[in-house]
């Protein structure tokens, strides 16, 4: 039997037996849901050693071939972000046990949580289209409602707004399925890609790829779409604002763009070039605005949340430059930005949970009575802002040499200076929370919250020392799948009896 | 054409309730006009005049059948809308139940 279908069909089994198991012994729950997601990140090292020997591992959904019924494509890409998935939903599950302590119908919670976990799985590891929409969709309505798990007022605001802008680009998305299915008369993204290339780039065909890029956008919070991310990330709980800010945002829009830019759509930097400025240029306003904006917030979670909307625009970047470098300095952030920004929302959790308030102006000295917490914020800051032997170094340092090697020289010293910005508003918060004379005495952080948070300072300086073997066998094969471009509908049809 | 022109301006129609008006229950029905004019498109893309419905009762008759892809595709979109209203409705109640009203401009507890 194939390991593939295990990615989202254990998530899904686990989501609904959940109810079940919180009838018979409640603490089941959580033991379950922990340890399936451990379960998901040993199936997704696996997954990355069978990419090693194998490009590209088809699974068919019920052993009908590629063109009629629906495959999963498992390539090197996707492992990455198959991997990143399951380490963040594995602290996020670590973090919530006694952070939920104070919420009531916990079961929801984890079951919802799973749904999350399952959806972005899904569209990971998909290879059809309507396919894709159906996962991102069952991951956006389980997160919409997690944000508004606290149901309170100002929870069920941002609630409203993330649900009204998530679904007009999920909406959008769906409407550019449509028109391209008239096009093509196919869903699958191998034969989609190959239908195109018969097509050729009409005007047509841009239209579609103009509305994707809009819904991929809003899902990914980029600046002229972002004002649903700094409403939704403080009003959601801290487990899950880590899971959102970490990964789901690359998820639902940077995977799903990158994977239909390059591989389906098949375009390259050398045919067009003024496709690919658009994307630098998005990503340049948003790394300006949102960093500039976060300066000015007075909210533990709120400034954390702008500067998520600032980073991954950095990711954008790295796409948009289109070189080997550049996509493996993407790819490399969707990993630095997702350990560091996950750890970053856990200590904001663990912050709220000692203080029962996420206010920088209330908020002083804790960093005597919580060193855990603060010296993992610290971590995860100068990992953000790009610290030597650390993993967001590496990924800035290959977005700029990207840079460099397109002849985008200016785009590197910006992006350089840009970055002065995160460690500004990081200082911020460390000057007023960490810092400072102790107001008043506070709780500890729990013990199963402080292994998440170490595990995740962990991974970040174990991959940050040792970059050389994470670049050779899972980033740079990942980028190499991108770049393979229209190639990638070949060997999905010729991979499709390679039983694994 | 000038079918297919119409379902994408009722999409806008919808795109423009949600824009400009100001109250929830009017969004999440702007919400209801795009889901209908995806889902009509789907159906009109799969549409062929006087052909039959993609019914194979013996295998050699000549067949001239509809497209019953968009059909299947059409069915798991109106179950994923089901899903979305139902959420945003329970979302727009709880909402006038903490607020006490509808109007968007008056929930503004988050600022922006």
């Amino acid at each position: 039997m194939s390991f593939i279908p295990l990615f989202f069909a254990l998530p899904l089994i686990t989501a609904f037996l959940i109810p079940i198991l919180g009838k018979i012994f409640k603490p089941l729950i959580w033991i379950v849901s922990t340890l399936v997601s451990f379960v998901l990140f040993i199936i997704s090292l696996y997954g990355i050693a069978v990419t090693q020997e194998i490009p590209m591992v088809v699974y068919k959904m019920g052993n009908w071939p590629p063109p009629l019924g629906i495959v999963m494509a498992f390539d090197s890409f996707s492992a990455v972000t198959v991997f990143v998935i399951s380490i963040i939903s594995f602290t996020s599950c670590l973090f919530s046990y006694r952070f939920l302590s104070r919420y009531t119908g916990q079961w929801k919670f984890y079951t919802l949580l799973m749904l999350v976990i399952a959806g972005m799985m899904g569209i990971s590891i998909t290879g059809d289209l309507f396919n894709m929409f159906v996962f991102l969709e069952i991951a956006a309505i389980a997160s919409y409602a997690l944000v508004a798990f606290g149901i309170d007022a100002k929870e069920l605001e941002a609630a409203f707004k993330y649900m009204v802008m998530g679904e007009i680009g999920g909406l959008t998305f769906l409407l550019s399925i449509a028109l391209l299915y008239a096009k093509t008369s196919t869903l699958n993204l191998a034969d989609i890609s190959y239908s195109l290339q018969v097509v050729g780039h009409t005007p047509f065909f841009w239209m579609i790829l103009g509305m994707m890029l809009f819904a991929f956008s809003i899902k990914a919070g980029l600046v002229p779409f972002h004002s649903w991310v700094p409403d939704a990330y403080p009003a959601a709980p801290a487990p899950i604002s880590s899971l959102l800010a970490g990964i789901c945002t690359k998820v639902f829009g940077i995977y799903t763009m990158a994977r239909i830019i390059f591989n389906v759509f098949g375009l390259t930097r050398a045919h067009d070039p003024m496709f690919f400025n658009i994307l630098i240029g998005m990503g340049l306003l948003s790394i300006a605005f949102a960093g500039l904006t976060a300066l000015n917030q007075t909210d533990y979670k709120r400034l954390l949340a702008f500067s998520s909307i600032s980073q991954v625009g950095y990711i954008l970047i790295g796409f948009g430059i289109g070189n080997f470098y550049g996509i493996v300095g993407a790819i490399f952030y969707i990993l630095a930005h997702g350990f560091a920004k996950g750890l970053l929302f856990l200590t904001s959790g663990s912050v709220v949970y000692a203080t029962s308030t996420s206010d920088l102006k209330k908020l002083a000295g804790l960093g005597e009575r919580m060193p855990t917490t603060a010296w993992s914020f610290r971590f995860g800051g100068l990992s953000l802002v790009g610290i030597p032997p650390l993993v967001g170094f590496f990924a800035k340092l290959f977005i700029i040499l990207g840079a460099i090697k397109a002849g985008f020289l200016w785009l590197a010293v910006l992006a350089i200076l840009l970055s002065i910005l995160t460690l500004a508003y990081l200082l911020k918060i460390e000057n007023s929370v960490f810092m400072k004379k102790r107001k008043s005495d506070t709780k500890r952080a729990p013990f199963t919250m402080r292994i998440g948070m170490v595990f995740l300072v962990v991974l970040i300086v174990i991959i940050g020392i040792g970059f050389q073997p994470v670049m050779d066998f899972i980033v740079g094969p990942a980028a190499h799948a991108l770049l393979r471009g229209v190639e990638y509908a070949n060997l999905v049809f010729s991979h499709v009896l390679v039983n694994f | 054409m000038i079918i297919f022109a119409s379902c994408i301006i009722l999409f806008l129609i919808g795109l423009y309730a949600i824009v400009t008006k100001r109250n929830l229950i009017k969004i999440a029905i702007g919400f209801a006009f795009i889901e209908y004019a995806v889902n009509l498109l789907f159906a009109l893309i799969g549409f062929k005049h006087g052909a039959l419905a993609p019914i194979i009762t013996q295998v050699n008759t000549p067949h001239n059948f509809v497209d019953p892809i968009p059909q299947a595709l059409v069915l798991t979109a109106i179950v994923i809308a089901l899903g979305t209203t139902a959420l945003m409705l329970t979302v727009i109640l709880r909402i006038y139940n903490r607020y006490k009203t509808f109007d968007i401009a008056e929930i503004k507890k988050l600022k922006g």
